[in-house]
């Protein structure tokens, strides 16, 4: 949008992986990685922050976010920070684009016609979200175009749980209440992200994200109040969805498996990642077994036990040999979700191209006119 | 003709009556007819606004980082352009 | 005739409002995901939910005025193909975004109409439906124009695609604005209802403004014509919507969801 320094448009294929603006490399990548979490309050804290303090001694890149202040687009930025941003929003505008499928899937059976007007505006949002975050990619110097280009191309990813199948009608209020539960942890911290138009998408977002983890509690609450057939379908969606969702977090990263150095790190100072994996997952744990009790279902982990001396829930091994398998392509829907968008993109290449020769056409006209005013004025 | 080349659209949104048009963010159109209905299928489906501007990214001038210096620094120093520069007796109300 | 006598005779015309309604949200929620740009999964999305709002209330208001005490959810899930009341048009399977713009700008322009006519309506409930429902698809109407032109005054290939659009949709046309059937009759005569074919012309003009802009042509007149939808005599892929709308419902009967 703001003219970028020529070196912007030449990013490199991403090559971490994403989880919702959780960013993390694949194992044999040197730059493995961060980091989010959330807290009460924080969406409202962040879009109150601004530059606040004096403008003196904010005059490099460092300063600034020395002083967790927001770099702005034509901001002077390190050609290395403008690519992390660039392939996280791009990597999560990419996971609100194919997360539309799993439950637009569900659009033309839901159950009344109240869960099918909430589904409509749930999946569109999520389109909305994706618009938002692809605008602020852009302001970093790299076109939707591109972007879309490499999550058809293979080149940047999704986020892995919307590579799992929607199986039954329960799946859409698992994925409000466990998925978007864990995505919005993740995003919150994003409001606080050093990059100004990230932040600012992230706070759109985390706004109108409220009502998705809500609606899908909701969905669950009225199954397990329903009848038999209904209650064990709302379980048999928990079982299925708890443990991808543990995942969306991200590889373990704390303890023993704390990695120091490089692109984490990097992400960190920059102000961009704000908190452990391990951390937020603790954290979406214990925020999660309390309304799973409430709702009258059961997670699918028998090592899940409140821990007094810790103050939190204990809980089981991810399985990560599946986690990995289903990053790498090896998902029941990996095949089905891009092949789907790319045919959709191909299916509607006619259309924008016409939408782009009729505003030609309206530019020549419109010039032909101005045209023809001057010679009737001479 | 390449659809790559959809024209970018900058938005801003009058939230209520009695405020200013505010920028929201940006859409993609083939014009500038269709942008004004992206932006309201986009940014206002909650009401958020009663007034839609967009202009063509491309026709937005604005000034440069490298000049920010010489364009906002030297305002630094007029402090006696804010009343609080002013030393006036403490009992005169209404100043 | 008693004031629920009256009511249970035109509920039938009120009830093909609400089919119509309910079937092309129905048919415009396929396209999510489907569109071809994102700002157009938007801007379908939005306008199949007002349609949706459209539907429940009609519904809504149908099920007090037979007295059968139905919901919206009754009426919509628990009935058999038979039982619709709305157009074979809204029910035709999705086809290419040129096809669903042909198709939204004819229905528009036939509900953009009805509406503003339903502003004298006796029965004061469906004149407040109507009321904002009007705002409603004056903007959807809007919407198909804005792509009509596009389409059809773009390139060769959409000019063309567009042109076929309106080919596609021609025979499904006359259907809006047929007056035969007892439920209009009751409606007229209770002055709640107006008859369809009193809404042609507007709706028609508008529609003729919208092709020549485009640099279209009207299609001549179709060989064939739709009927029979608001007596419940549908085409075949009704059968298929609706196995895919209520099968979830009926496979629990009698669950909440």
């Amino acid at each position: 949008m703001f003219t970028p320094p020529e070196g912007a448009r030449r990013s490199r294929p991403g090559h971490t992986v994403l989880m919702y603006g959780n960013d993390f490399a694949e194992p044999d990548d040197p730059g493995a990685g961060p980091l989010n979490a959330a807290d009460g309050g924080a969406v409202e804290a962040a879009a109150a922050h601004v530059d606040t303090k004096a403008r003196e001694g904010l005059a490099s890149f460092d300063a600034i976010i020395a002083a967790d202040q927001r770099i702005e687009p034509r901001d002077a930025m390190p050609e290395e920070y403008r690519q992390t941003l660039i392939r996280q929003i791009a990597q999560h505008a990419h996971s609100e684009i194919i997360g539309m499928q799993p439950e637009g899937n569900w659009i033309t059976r839901a159950p009344s016609l109240r869960r099918k007007a909430i589904l409509i505006a749930k999946v569109q949002d999520e389109a909305g979200h994706g618009l938002y975050l692809y605008s602020a990619a852009e302001t970093l110097g790299i076109t939707r175009e591109e972007l879309l280009d490499r999550l058809h191309t293979g080149k940047q990813k999704y986020s892995s749980i919307f590579n799992y199948p929607t199986l039954t009608w329960a799946d859409c209020g698992a994925i409000g209440w466990l998925v978007d539960g864990a995505a919005i942890m993740n995003q919150v911290p994003l409001c606080r992200c050093s990059y100004g138009p990230y932040a600012r998408a992230m706070i759109r977002t985390c706004k109108e994200e409220s009502f998705h983890q809500r609606q899908g509690f909701e969905l669950l609450w009225e199954l397990m109040r329903g009848t038999p057939e209904q209650q064990a379908m709302a379980q048999d969606a928990t079982n299925r969805w708890w443990w991808p969702a543990l995942a969306m977090f991200g590889p373990r990263d704390t303890g023993e498996h704390a990695v120091t150095g490089g692109h984490t790190e990097q992400s960190m100072a920059w102000g961009i990642k704000r908190f452990s994996n391990d951390d937020l997952r603790q954290k979406f744990v214990d925020m999660t077994v309390p309304q799973a009790a409430r709702l009258g279902v059961t997670l699918p982990d028998p090592d899940l036990l409140w821990n007094e001396e810790r103050g939190h829930y204990d809980f089981g091994e991810i399985d990560w040999d599946e986690f990995w398998r289903v990053i790498k392509g090896d998902g029941a829907c990996n095949a089905a979700r891009i092949e789907r968008r790319v045919s959709s993109h191909e299916q509607g290449a006619w259309v924008r191209e016409a939408a782009t020769a009729y505003a030609a056409k309206q530019r020549e006209r419109a010039d032909g006119a101005v045209g023809a005013g001057e010679g009737s004025a001479a | 003709m390449s659809e790559g080349t959809l024209p970018l659209f900058e938005v801003f949104v009058r939230a209520k009556r009695g405020l200013s048009h505010v920028h929201v963010g940006s859409v993609h159109a083939s014009d500038a007819a269709m942008a004004v209905r992206n932006a309201r299928d986009l940014y206002t489906r909650r009401q958020e606004g009663v007034s839609i501007w967009v202009v063509a990214a491309s026709d937005i001038v604005a000034s440069s980082p490298d000049e920010k210096d010489s364009f906002f620094d030297p305002a630094g120093d007029k402090i006696y352009r804010h009343p609080t520069f002013y030393e006036v007796p403490e009992d005169v109300e209404y100043l | 005739m008693s004031e629920k006598e009256t009511g249970a005779a035109y509920s039938a015309y009120v009830l093909g409002l609400a089919d119509d309604a309910l079937i092309y949200s129905h048919r415009l929620g396929e396209w999510l995901t489907w569109a071809p740009a994102l700002e157009e999964d938007m801007a379908l999305a939005n306008v199949s939910l007002d349609l949706i709002g459209q539907a429940r209330s009609l519904l809504t208001h149908v099920g007090s005025l037979d007295g059968t005490g139905r919901s919206e959810d009754d009426l919509a899930y628990l009935r058999d193909e038979r039982d619709f009341r709305n157009v074979h048009l809204v029910e035709q399977r999705r086809g290419d975004f040129g096809q669903e713009m042909a198709r939204m700008l004819w229905f528009s322009a036939y509900q953009k109409a009805l509406y503003a006519a339903l502003a004298d309506s006796a029965d004061e409930q469906l004149r407040a439906i109507a009321a904002k429902a009007h705002k409603e698809v004056r903007y959807h109407h809007d919407h198909a124009a804005q792509w009509v032109v596009r389409l059809g005054d773009g390139t060769q290939e959409s000019h063309e695609r567009m042109q076929a659009a309106l080919t596609w949709v021609a025979p499904f046309v006359d259907e809006l604005f047929d007056d035969s059937g007892a439920a209009v009759a009751a409606a007229v005569t209770a002055g709640v209802g107006v008859l369809p074919s009193s809404l042609r012309s507007p709706a028609q003009a508008s529609v003729e403004a919208v092709v020549a802009e485009a640099t279209l042509t009207m299609p001549a007149t179709p060989k064939w014509r739709s009927r029979g939808g608001r007596e419940g005599v549908h085409s075949e892929p009704l059968g298929f919507l609706l196995a895919e709308m209520q099968y979830l419902p009926r496979s629990v009967p009698g669950a909440r969801w």
